[in-house]
């Protein structure tokens, strides 16, 4: 499954590059702003790729002007949650809802264990596959 | 790191060029708009060329190597009602954002309704979402003193005003907070709060304009909506606002704003109902002595505005 070189888990914008500064960070929620997005931090300890809703960390951010406020919620977040994926959303509201328009991992587990390949026996000898994180074998919040 | 006690070279009695820097920044730009806009207000504008020669100085330092922590800018402006506060807070954040101290130079203006939650564990976000908008800008907090109910124990404000004082210690490179309020009310509100005055570094006064300055206000009031006195229509007001001065309630130029906006109906009555019928542009444009003798002041030395005096006050 994992083609990156550290083994790390690859979603959003800028995963199979370094972790990103807070400075890179800074730079790209200014972009943001810049087009007018409001932007949100969601939080989760299920890496699957088809885990798509995250929970949120607060509420989305509108109409601010400078990424310092957001760079703030982030380091709380990561306060709060150290070992948990972290990432910002951007959500763009020109088409009548807000859609997402960029979206980075902040932060990550210190360990990520990966995934494995499950193989399923189905009627006639096929073969159904799937994957599966070594991380949820452990209830949530226990996780990393 | 850079050592602290820096032995001196011969480059460091090479000159500096200060002015070119107070150039590069169109500071003067905003100092001479602020002088020619703003009607007297000594100490604040003397305040403010202080604090621009500061940063500016702070700048070159910068540029020499020779770092400092940034200084701590919040402010708090005290006054009557109509001295300019809330205009000066805005045209701060627009000096501090060309000298580069506050990166985006926006100002949020907010009252305690804003900062202050209705049930508990409401406040802390409000708060906090108010401070995020205000990031790179300035934060106004007008009529900071309602922030903090001592009769009420149960008063959400002082949780407020302790999230404010974390981010103004914490963030005070991102955000300048300035307060703004009635003198003796201020006093009140720093004397239980002791922790916010000494985070405040400028306590600037507003004070009250005499009656010249008043006129000269006036005039610019007019000329920014494109009116005019009359001659005598000037010396009536000269008259109107001395014998207004005297009476209660009286809140300098927002006083005087009302004042005009009365005369300006009573201006365009006269034009309606006048027998000129042939009306030129200076006509539409002059205020008459008559427009403003008509005021309640003259004839009965009672305010205008119906009965109540309600229009005088702050909503």
């Amino acid at each position: 499954m994992m083609t990156n070189v550290g083994n790390l888990v690859t979603q959003g914008q800028f995963s199979f590059l370094p972790p990103l500064t807070d400075k890179q960070i800074s730079a790209q929620l200014k972009y943001a702003l810049k087009n007018g997005w409001a932007i949100g931090i969601e939080y989760t300890d299920d890496p699957h790729p088809r885990n798509t809703y995250w929970e949120m960390f607060g509420n989305p951010m509108f109409d601010l002007k400078d990424p310092a406020g957001i760079l703030m919620e982030i380091n709380s977040c990561r306060k709060t949650f150290p070992n948990h994926y972290i990432r910002v959303t951007a959500f763009n509201s020109t088409r009548g809802v807000e859609s997402p328009t960029m979206s980075y991992i902040v932060n990550r587990p210190k360990t990520e264990p990966g995934f494995s390949v499950v193989r399923q026996e189905g009627a006639g000898r096929s073969i159904s596959y799937t994957i599966h994180s070594y991380a949820t074998d452990k209830p949530e919040g226990e996780r990393y | 790191m850079k050592k602290h006690t820096k032995e001196l070279t011969p480059s460091d009695s090479s000159p500096v060029d200060l002015d070119a820097e107070f150039r590069a920044s169109n500071i003067k730009e905003v100092l001479d708009k602020l002088d020619r806009e703003l009607i007297g207000l000594k100490p604040v504008k003397t305040r403010i060329r202080e604090t621009a020669a500061l940063l500016l100085v702070d700048r070159v330092r910068k540029k020499l190597g020779l770092t400092a922590g940034a200084p701590s800018l919040h402010m708090c402006f005290t006054g009557n009602p109509g001295t300019g506060k809330t205009t000066v807070a805005l045209r701060m954040a627009e000096i501090l954002h060309r000298l580069g101290y506050v990166r985006e130079g926006h100002l949020v203006s907010v009252t305690r309704d804003d900062l202050v939650g209705q049930y508990i564990g409401h406040t802390a976000p409000k708060t906090k979402e108010v401070l995020k908008k205000a990031m790179g800008g300035v934060l106004f907090i007008d009529e900071a003193y309602y922030l903090y109910k001592p009769e009420n124990e149960r008063d959400y404000g002082a949780e407020s005003i302790e999230i404010l004082l974390q981010t103004m210690e914490n963030n005070r490179d991102d955000l300048v907070v300035i307060l703004a309020g009635y003198k003796d009310r201020m006093e009140k509100f720093f004397h239980s709060n002791p922790g916010m005055r000494s985070r405040i570094a400028h306590h600037i006064d507003f004070p009250d304009y005499d009656a010249d300055e008043l006129l000269a206000i006036a005039r610019l009031m007019l000329a920014a909506q494109n009116y005019r006195f009359s001659p005598e229509g000037e010396k009536a007001f000269g008259d109107y606002i001395r014998l207004r001065m005297k009476l209660e309630h009286f809140a300098n130029a927002r006083s005087v704003r009302n004042a005009l906006d009365r005369a300006r109906l009573r201006q365009a009555n006269r034009l309606f109902e006048g027998a000129k019928k042939s009306l030129a542009k200076i006509d539409l444009m002059t205020l008459e002595a008559e427009d403003i003798l008509a005021s309640r002041v003259f004839l009965e030395g009672k305010l205008d505005g119906e009965s109540n005096s309600g229009t005088e006050t702050k909503k």
